[in-house]
């Protein structure tokens, strides 16, 4: 329980010349969910990706206190850190059982787990994964994640432009794992991040501006409107029963707000 | 009749060493977004290195015809593979860099090879079948034509079934569609890199000793001619797709045949014309994926 899963100092990264990442720091907990939030283009995304080395970045990143930082992608990976990206990114032109091939690195992938959770994924094995709904790509997605033994999981974004009803799913699914594996959520549905999230991570423009629990964060109302730019969840959440309504998800406000890019 | 039926049989030949040219170009391409100039010295290298070969074996017969294709196929890798590992690799993603580097390596090819080989052509024997004919609906079509046909059937089958059936091919694949998620599933992508040179290059060796059938010479010039057409080849099919390259091998050169024929020799205007509508109508050529 002691020693962070996944520690970030001094992150520092960028795209195109352009700095989106600026002096990160933050710690995952060996176990339970740390949602990373902050208003669209704050660098939410690329964090994670330079975590995993896909941009170039500087910086200190220790998974379970060894030094990755210097390691391509792969390494990283195949140290057991499974990555869910933002927008899915399946394999348009393979089939669901060949992106879930590829993704199996152990020599024993979960693939009970992953058909006990995903169903609907056993009976479209041979279609293209480039013709399934959005819901169902994010359940290759983050199957591709669950099939091996991970350390921790990066997941951008899961329930984006999903039905709530689909939404439910994944964060029933996230909630599920999260008893076995520490998760690094991006999220932007706060009753998602009420139910899974035990911890915040709040980025502004490329710099961390919040860290702290999840539930204390949420409750702040003046906090999270004035990070977030959305008025908090709990009021809505109290009276509907938590069920989630799509009218209290976080939809970013662009005209309120000290806006920093 | 006869007269279409030998065009079209000759194109088909023709476009048999276009594919095979133009499959490693198309695969290379895909994965890596690598134009390699330098395919037509893999090419070339296969032939003279294949000739030298099979000729001091047993020179015009079907043994020492299938030993320099074997050379050629195995030279071809290798050059391939070496050039992807020494050069390509320290650039990927460094786009001007690669292009006048594999252009360099290209010249500098062609100049090497003139410099041992001479700058003539050199003619070349064949097993006696490949210099005859065989009659088809009263078209007298030169053997050689069939042989051209029939290995690059089989090396696109061969290539197909090693996508389709190896892990491999299941990593390149995805490759081509999304390399950094490759690598973000813990693959090291860069393997297939070397693999997937290697392949194409033994796809042009092979070629580089099925072009001195052909034509009936080897010259360090035969690679950079079918080169340019092979590159027409991948655009008009689609960078990065196999089915395409194989498709618009036949197209271009089917319509290369009938336009020197019946338009007074205008089949390279025709093909570049083709490639120009192409461009035009479906920029991402007949099977190229639609942001390509
Ligand atoms: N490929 C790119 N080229 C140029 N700028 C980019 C690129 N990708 C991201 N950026 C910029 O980097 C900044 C951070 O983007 P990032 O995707 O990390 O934000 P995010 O917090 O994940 O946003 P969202 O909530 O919309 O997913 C943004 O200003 C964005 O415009
Ligand atoms: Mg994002």
């Amino acid at each position: 329980m002691s020693e962070p899963i996944l520690a970030v100092s001094g992150l520092h990264a960028r795209i195109a010349g352009q700095q989106v990442v600026e002096d990160v720091s933050f710690t995952v907990p060996s176990s339970g969910v740390t949602a990373l939030l902050g208003r669209n283009g704050v660098g939410k995304t690329s964090t994670i990706k330079a975590v995993l080395g896909l941009i170039d970045r500087t910086g200190d990143v220790r998974l379970a206190g060894d030094r990755v930082d210097r390691l391509p992608t792969h390494r990283i990976v195949q140290r057991g850190v499974g990555y869910v990206p933002e927008d899915r990114e399946v394999f348009a032109g393979l089939t669901v059982a060949e992106n879930l091939r590829l993704a199996e690195r152990d020599a024993e992938p979960r693939r009970e787990l992953v058909e006990r959770l995903f169903p609907d994924l056993v009976q479209r094995k041979a279609q293209r994964a480039g013709t399934l709904s959005g819901g169902q790509q994010q359940m290759v997605s983050l199957a591709r994640a669950l099939l091996n033994d991970n350390r921790v999981l990066l997941v951008d974004e899961p329930t984006k432009g999903l039905a709530p009803k689909i939404v439910g799913e994944v964060a029933e699914a996230l909630e599920a794992v999260a008893d076995t594996v520490p998760i690094l959520l991006v999220e932007q549905n706060l009753h998602v991040v009420r139910q899974l999230a035990t911890d915040v991570v709040v980025l502004s423009g490329g710099r961390v501006v919040h860290t702290g629990g999840a539930a204390e964060f949420l409750d702040d109302d003046d906090l999270v409107h004035r990070l977030l730019g959305v008025h908090g969840d709990h009021a809505e959440s109290d009276a509907s029963e938590g069920a989630p309504a799509p009218e209290a998800s976080a939809t970013t406000d662009t005209t309120t707000e000290e806006g920093r890019a | 009749m006869s007269t279409v039926i030998l065009l079209l049989v000759t194109g088909l030949g023709l476009g048999a060493l276009y594919f095979l040219v133009a499959s490693g170009l198309s695969l290379i391409y895909g994965l890596m977004h690598v134009l390699n100039f330098a395919h037509g010295v893999f090419l070339t290298i296969g032939a003279f290195l294949g000739w030298e070969v099979g000729r001091r074996v047993s020179d015009g017969t079907w043994g020492g015809l299938l030993l320099s294709m074997l050379v050629g196929v195995v030279v071809g890798a290798i050059v391939a593979a070496l050039t992807e590992y020494l050069l390509i690799r320290r650039l990927y993603e460094r786009h001007i860099e690669q292009v006048l580097v594999t252009v360099g390596l290209a010249l500098a090819g062609v100049a090497l090879m003139e410099g041992i080989w001479g700058t003539d052509p050199i003619y070349t024997a064949k097993p006696a079948w490949l210099t005859e004919t065989t009659e088809i609906l009263g078209a007298r079509i030169p053997n050689d034509r069939f042989l051209l046909i029939g290995i690059a059937v089989l090396v696109l089958l061969g290539i197909v079934l090693f996508l389709r059936g190896t892990r491999y091919g299941l990593i390149i694949r995805a490759g081509v569609e999304n390399r950094h998620m490759v690598t973000a599933l813990g693959i090291d992508v860069r393997r297939s890199f070397t693999l997937v040179f290697a392949i194409g290059g033994a796809a042009a060796g092979l070629g580089g000793v099925l072009a001195s059938v052909y034509y009936g010479y080897v010259s360090a010039h035969l690679g950079s001619s079918l080169l340019i057409f092979a590159f027409i080849v991948t655009v008009i099919g689609g960078l990065g797709s196999l089915a395409g390259a194989a498709i618009a091998s036949v197209l271009v050169a089917v319509l290369q045949q009938f336009a020197n024929f019946y338009l007074g020799g205008t089949g390279d205007l025709a093909v570049v014309l083709a490639l120009a509508a192409v461009l035009l109508i479906r920029p991402s050529g007949l099977m190229g994926k639609a942001a390509a």
